[in-house]
């Protein structure tokens, strides 16, 4: 049961840093979870604490792979096209040539702002494909956009 | 009727008809004379005229209560002495109705330029749109069936993205047909110049009488032959084992069971919108397919249908994102297959002449459908990989396609022998459904990305699923329970192939190639 591995590639990761955006958006989900759970334990309503019980579970395990799923993220700007990784479980790989690029998006919620990071998303006129990349020191995040930007002009294809 | 601005050509000009190159010249030019009407004029009308017929009474107790005792307002008009007060009234309304149409058929404008097409429309807010020619997704142009006794025809230039259309409407129906080839010429890039088109002859009620009766495809412009015609059986076969059909049965079945179980009959009242809800919706799409043509032309595919409105549109090369060639369960014995594509363009008024728009072929046997991929990807038939368009469709595995392995058995219990991939010069080839047979080809030069995913069970299997991502539509073209070796390769190869082929494709200017004849 050998992962799926692209040969030849070295990905570059991104910031560690992105575990604590993630912990805390999971944490802010479980206390969500507990609070309602608790109120329901008070109430004396059980199926709905079973529910939650197990929600809370996945939630508990998800933070646990958090750091894992984080170090899974990877991306590698090859000569003509962007390739990008993620997940362990369920993993997923996309490839996707500069000249496709419709725009390029930088996002920063308050936690990631906070911990000096961006998301930059590279959108193409595919509608499911677009290719976020979570998790990018701000410098590094504008310093790859404006890279994006001029290789897509340089090698520009149509729809 | 007036005519429309432009009179018959009279002698044949040097390159294009007159009213086209006169539509062309760049300059802001307006619609057809009796746009305002199509538009609205006659539904306004009509309502008007319903309204009042129907509210006489109520209207006249309302406003003029003095008529309570039921004696006719003319009568009243007359014996009065104020009829010119009312007709002066009735002039008035007119007048601001009328003037209203007038000036805003005035203000909508249009010009054509070597590189762009613009509209400017609107009395009180503007709205001005400008497409580049380069960018034209497809020029529709559809006549209701109203807009044909004018002699008028919609033309609509398709761009990419939602609602991004640009609407002529209307226009001359004689001239649009050569205003298509126009612009699209121009778009194509070619340096070649046209060749004359025929002038028009005749009186007015003989063209009326020839553009109504003309088949949908100008023989100038398109070899005169449909490559598929689709008989009046075939159509009623293939409408009636749909899945429209299926849906209509089991709601008959259910209801019979309902009322002999219930012994309740309220369920009938439900029968009458049904019916008249499926009735509607299979004559609809009845006339929508009957006089389905297809053709090629210099400057792509073209495809035509409707009876009594008509809709005719030309898709140049490199416009289409993805073809699925598809047959429902209820078809097989018939060996009837449909056809669907992936668009850039996508409208949100789905109207009758709209509804169709990426259903190319509606029903076709396997003769048809190598036929029309023939048009739309001429490399891959013409080519000797055409025998992957037969395997694709009806064979049962072991031929060109990388297929799945035993494993995917588990996950694809009746189709795994024939689940597969081809890559061919110029697309990729996915097979998938034993139940419900998919043939999906994306061209290479539209391919925007490429995915690879494994989840949790197909690891277990050393199975990988592969996605090819192209623009939204009733497509979506992936492959699951692919051998995890054989989908990493396919991988490798697609990113570096759409890379190649986005870079060598020249289609946005799709006769660029070509020298000046």
């Amino acid at each position: 049961m050998d992962r799926l591995e692209l040969p030849g590639v070295t990905w570059r990761r991104v910031s560690p840093r992105l575990v604590w955006v993630e912990l805390v958006g999971g944490a802010g989900f479980l206390v969500v979870v507990l609070a309602v759970g608790v109120v329901m334990v008070l109430l004396q309503v059980w199926i709905p604490v079973v529910v939650l019980g197990v929600l809370a579970a996945i939630s508990i395990v998800n933070l646990a792979l958090t750091p894992r799923r984080v170090r899974s993220i990877g991306y590698q700007l090859r000569e003509d096209d962007l390739l990008f990784r993620r997940g362990i479980m369920w993993q997923r790989f996309v490839a996707v040539p500069y000249g496709r690029m419709q725009l390029v998006d930088i996002n920063r919620g308050p936690i990631a702002r906070g911990l000096g990071l961006s998301e930059l998303k590279f959108v193409t006129a595919a509608a499911a494909a677009g290719v976020t990349i979570p998790g990018l020191p701000e410098a590094e995040a504008e310093e790859l956009r404006d890279h994006l930007v001029s290789v897509a002009e340089s090698r520009r294809a149509g729809l | 009727m007036s005519e429309p601005e432009i009179s018959v050509p009279t002698a044949a000009p040097a390159a294009v008809p007159e009213v086209v190159a006169r539509l062309t010249d760049g300059e802001w030019h307006r619609l057809h004379p009796a746009t305002p009407l199509l538009k609205g004029g006659f539904a306004l009308i009509v309502v008007l005229g319903y309204v009042v017929s129907n509210l006489r009474e109520r209207l006249l107790g309302m406003f003029l209560p003095r008529f309570d005792d039921g004696g006719d307002p003319v009568d009243y008009v007359v014996s009065h002495g104020i009829i010119l007060q009312v007709l002066g009234g009735v002039a008035l309304l007119l007048v601001v109705l009328i003037s209203g149409f007038y000036v805003s058929w005035r203000m909508h404008t249009f010009r054509i330029t070597s590189e762009v097409v613009e509209v400017r429309s609107g009395i009180l807010f503007r709205t001005n749109r400008k497409a580049r020619l380069d960018r034209i997704q497809g020029i529709n142009i559809v006549r209701p069936f109203i807009s044909r006794l004018f002699g008028a025809a919609k033309l609509e230039i398709s761009q990419a993205g939602n609602d991004a259309n640009v609407h002529l409407s209307y226009l001359s129906s004689a001239a649009a047909d050569d205003l298509r080839r126009e612009i699209l010429r121009r778009a194509s890039g070619t340096r070649a110049a046209e060749k004359v088109a025929a002038a028009v002859t005749g009186s007015l009620i003989d063209r009326r009488v020839n553009e109504l009766l003309a088949p949908e495809l100008d023989p100038d412009a398109a070899p005169p032959e449909s490559v598929v015609k689709i008989h009046l059986g075939r159509l009623f076969g293939s409408m009636f084992l749909g899945t429209g059909t299926v849906i209509a049965v089991l709601v008959v079945i259910g209801a019979t069971i309902w009322i002999s179980l219930s012994g309740d009959f309220f369920v009938l009242f439900f029968a009458l919108p049904s019916i008249i809800g499926f009735g509607g919706y299979y004559a609809r799409k009845f006339s929508q397919s009957l006089r389905y043509t297809i053709a090629g032309t210099p400057d792509g595919v073209r495809v035509g249908f409707g009876l009594f409105s008509t809709s005719n549109e030309t898709l140049p090369p490199g416009r289409i994102h993805s073809i699925e060639v598809s047959q429902p369960l209820l078809w097989r014995p018939a060996g009837w297959w449909q056809i669907r594509v992936n668009r850039a363009s996508h409208t949100s008024s789905r109207g009758s002449a709209n509804q169709a728009n990426t259903t190319i072929l509606p029903v076709g046997n396997l003769a048809d459908v190598t036929a029309v991929l023939a048009l739309m990807l001429p490399d891959f038939i013409g080519g000797e990989t055409g025998h992957f368009i037969e395997s694709g469709m009806t064979s049962k595995g072991a031929d060109g396609f990388t297929n799945s392995p035993r494993r995917a058995a588990w996950l694809r219990p009746f189709s795994w022998k024939r689940n597969g991939f081809a890559i061919v010069p110029g697309s990729l080839v996915l097979r998938k459904g034993a139940i419900w047979r998919r043939l999906i080809i994306v061209p290479q030069p539209r391919l925007q990305s490429v995915g690879l995913h494994q989840g949790p069970l197909l690891r277990r299997l050393r199975l990988a699923s592969v996605h090819l991502h192209t623009v939204h539509g009733p497509i979506t073209a992936e492959l699951g329970a692919v051998d995890q070796g054989a989908a990493l390769a396919f991988f490798a190869e697609v990113s570096d192939l759409a890379v190649l082929s986005g870079q060598a494709d020249t289609s946005h200017r799709w006769r660029s190639g070509e020298l000046p004849a």
